[in-house]
C-alpha cells in the first residue's frame, strides 16, 4: 500500500480517534478524559471529511464537541469531589479489556478479509474499496431533500423531532421547582 | 504557487499539498497581524467616546503603540501559579486563537479570493467557532482560582444561549439564498443586499455575536469589576496577549461575516472585474459594522446576568424563531425571480419580493419591541404600587432610583 496524503491524513484522525479514547478510559483525572473525549471526537469528524461528508463533519464539531462534551465538562466541574480520584475502586478492567478485545476481532473480521485465510472460511463481508473520485459527493441540498420527501425519510424524520420536543419539554418538567 | 513549488524541484503532489499550506499561512498570518491595526482603531476609538485623546506619544497618532504593547508583552515572565493544570492551562490560549483563525478559511474576500469555498461555509463557521467555548472552560478549570472558574462557569451558561439565537438568525440568509455556501451567499446579493430582506435578523445575529465574542455589554466572561479578569486572571505575558488578540481578531471577523452575510460582502460597482477593489469594499463594510460594535461597547452598561439570561431565552430565541417562520411562510408566497437579466432589470423584478420580505421582517420586530415596552411598563407599575408611602416620599426625593435600578446596576470600567 503506498502512502498518499489521503492515507497520512487518515494515519492522523485515527490517532486522534483511538488515542483519545483510550485515553479516555486510562486517564484517573475526570476532566482530562472529557478533554481526550473531545478529541477522539474531533478525529471522528476528520474522518468524515475524509469520508467526502463535511456536512456529518460539521455537525459533529458542533453538536457533539460544541454542545454535548461541554455539558460532560460542566457537570464534571461542579461535581469537585469526583475529579482527582486516583484510586479505582472496582477490578473489572480485566473484563473490560477482554470484552474489547472480543468486539474488535469480531469487527476485523467482519470488516477486512484477514480472517478469511485462518478459518478458510467467507467470514468477512466481502466489501470492495470505491475509488475516491466515484464516491457521490452527498450535498446538503440532498440531505435536505432526504429528509422532506416522502419517498425519503419524512416519517421517520418527523418523529425524531416529535420526541425531541417531548424530551425537551420533559426536561423543563423535570428540572423545574414547584411552585405549589 | 504551485508551479513555482515544482520549479523548485518538488514533486507534484508534495507541492500541491506545500502550496496549500502556505497559502493557508499567509491568509492565517495577515489577519493575526490585523489586530495590531485594529486595536489602535479600538483604543482610539474608546478614547473618543468617552472624551479622551487615547495613545498619542508613540509614532504619529500614537500608531506605533501596540507594536511596543506586543514586545513588552514577548518580555514578560509567563508565569505558571502553583496547583495550575500545566496542559490544560497552556493548552488553552492556543486553541482560543485556533478556533478563531480557523473562521477566516471560509471568508469570501473578492470574487476570487477565498480560502475555500466549502459546501457548508456558514455551518463551519459555527462549528469552529464553538469550539472557543471549550478554550474557556480549560483555562477557567485549569488556573485553579475560582474567579477563574466562576468566569469559565458563566461562559459556559452565556456562549451555549446565545448560540441558539445565532444559528436562527443564520438560518435566515441560508433559507433565502439556498445554499450554506458562502461565496454563493455574496453572490445572490448582487440584486439586493441581505439586510434589506431580513433586517431584524441582522440585528439578532450582530446582537448575538457581541455576547458570543464576550464583548460589553455582554462581558460578564470578564467583568473586570467583579470576577477580575474572569476564566483569564491567572494568565501573564504572551499566554495573556494571546487570549486578547483571540477576542480581537474574533469581533473583527465577525464584523466580516455580517458585511459577507447581510452586506453583500464584496460586492460593489465593478468588483467583479477588478478582484481588489472587492476587498477594498468588503473592507469598508467590515469597519463600518466594527465601529458600530464599538459604540454598542462604548455606549451601553454591562448586563446582569439574569437579565443577560431573560434578553436571550424570553426575547432573542422566541424573536429568531417567529423570525424564521414568518421568512419561510412569505418566501414561498413569491415565485423565485429571474435573476440573469441586467442589473437595471434585475433591481426592478426583485423589488416586490424584497419590500414585502423587509417590511414582514421590520414589522415582527417592531411587534417584538412594543411587546416588551408593555411588559417592562406593567412590571415599573407593579413595583410603584408595591412601595409604601415611606418608599414613595424617598422616591420623590431620588427620583430615578426604582425605575432605573431594575435596569442597570454594574458599569463597564473599560
Amino acid at each position: 500500500m503506498e502512502l498518499t496524503w489521503e492515507s497520512l491524513a487518515f494515519l492522523i484522525f485515527s490517532v486522534l480517534s483511538l488515542g483519545g479514547g483510550l485515553a479516555v478510559v486510562t486517564l484517573r483525572n475526570l476532566f482530562h478524559s472529557a478533554l481526550m473525549l473531545m478529541l477522539s471526537l474531533f478525529g471522528t469528524a476528520g474522518l468524515f471529511v475524509l469520508l467526502v461528508a463535511p456536512f456529518l463533519a460539521a455537525v459533529q464539531v458542533l453538536v457533539y464537541i460544541g454542545a454535548i462534551a461541554i455539558l460532560i465538562l460542566f457537570a464534571i466541574m461542579l461535581t469537585r469531589t469526583i475529579m482527582g480520584v486516583q484510586t479505582t475502586y472496582n477490578s473489572q478492567w480485566i473484563g473490560s479489556a477482554i470484552a474489547a478485545l472480543l468486539v474488535f476481532g469480531l469487527l476485523l473480521l467482519t470488516f477486512t478479509p484477514l480472517g478469511d485465510d485462518v478459518f478458510d472460511e467467507q467470514l468477512s463481508a466481502n466489501l470492495e474499496e470505491d475509488p475516491v473520485d466515484d464516491v457521490d459527493y452527498v450535498t446538503v441540498e440532498e440531505i435536505g431533500i432526504a429528509f422532506s420527501t416522502r419517498a425519503g425519510f419524512v416519517l421517520p424524520f418527523e418523529i425524531v423531532s416529535l420526541l425531541l420536543t417531548a424530551a425537551l419539554i420533559g426536561a423543563i418538567v423535570v428540572a423545574r421547582e414547584d411552585e405549589a | 504557487m504551485t508551479e513555482i513549488l515544482i520549479d523548485l524541484g518538488f514533486g507534484e503532489d508534495l507541492a500541491d499539498v506545500l502550496a496549500k499550506y502556505l497559502g493557508a499561512g499567509l491568509l492565517a498570518g495577515i489577519f493575526l497581524l490585523l489586530p495590531l491595526f485594529t486595536i489602535w482603531i479600538e483604543r482610539k476609538g474608546a478614547a473618543r467616546f468617552q472624551m479622551r485623546v487615547g495613545p498619542n506619544r508613540v509614532g504619529p497618532y500614537g500608531l506605533i503603540q501596540n507594536f511596543a504593547d506586543v514586545i513588552k508583552l514577548l518580555g514578560k515572565e509567563l508565569i505558571f501559579p502553583r496547583n495550575v493544570d500545566r496542559l490544560t492551562f497552556m493548552l488553552a490560549p492556543i486553541l482560543m486563537v485556533t478556533s478563531v483563525v480557523g473562521i477566516v478559511a471560509v471568508l469570501p474576500l473578492a470574487p476570487t479570493v477565498i480560502g475555500t469555498d466549502l459546501s457548508i461555509g456558514v455551518l463551519y463557521f459555527i462549528s469552529v467557532s464553538s469550539l472557543a467555548t471549550i478554550a474557556v472552560v480549560m483555562a477557567g478549570w485549569g488556573s485553579n482560582n475560582k474567579y477563574a472558574l466562576l468566569g469559565a462557569f458563566r461562559t459556559v451558561a452565556q456562549l451555549i444561549s446565545y448560540e441558539i439565537p445565532l444559528i436562527f438568525s443564520l438560518l435566515i440568509p441560508v433559507l433565502l439564498v439556498g445554499t450554506m455556501s458562502m461565496q454563493g451567499i455574496v453572490e445572490f446579493q448582487g440584486t439586493y443586499w441581505l439586510i434589506l430582506y431580513a433586517p431584524t435578523a441582522a440585528v439578532i445575529f450582530l446582537l448575538s455575536n457581541i455576547a458570543e465574542i464576550g464583548r460589553a455589554p455582554f462581558d460578564l466572561i470578564e467583568a473586570e469589576s467583579e470576577l477580575v479578569a474572569g476564566f483569564m486572571i491567572e494568565y501573564s505575558g504572551m499566554a495573556f496577549a494571546m487570549f486578547y488578540l483571540a477576542e480581537f481578531l474574533h469581533a473583527f471577523l465577525v464584523a466580516v461575516i455580517f458585511a459577507v452575510l447581510f452586506l453583500g460582502g464584496w460586492q460593489g460597482p465593478f468588483a467583479e472585474d477588478l478582484p481588489i477593489l472587492g476587498i477594498v469594499y468588503l473592507a469598508a463594510k467590515t469597519f463600518f459594522i466594527y465601529l458600530v460594535m464599538m459604540w454598542v461597547r462604548m455606549t451601553l452598561p454591562r448586563f446582569r446576568i439574569d437579565h443577560l439570561m431573560d434578553f436571550n431565552w424570553k426575547f432573542l430565541v422566541p424573536l429568531s424563531v417567529a423570525h424564521l417562520l414568518v421568512t419561510g411562510f412569505v418566501w414561498r408566497l413569491f415565485p423565485d425571480t429571474d435573476l440573469s437579466g441586467g442589473l437595471f432589470s434585475r433591481l426592478v423584478d426583485e423589488f416586490p419580493r424584497m419590500a414585502v420580505m423587509g417590511l414582514s421582517s421590520v414589522a415582527l420586530g417592531i411587534v417584538a419591541l412594543s411587546l416588551l415596552r408593555q411588559y417592562a411598563a406593567n412590571q415599573r407599575q407593579r413595583i410603584l404600587s408595591l412601595t409604601t408611602v415611606d418608599e414613595e416620599y424617598a422616591l420623590a426625593i431620588t427620583p430615578q432610583t426604582t425605575a432605573q435600578s431594575s435596569v442597570v446596576v454594574v458599569t463597564s470600567g473599560d
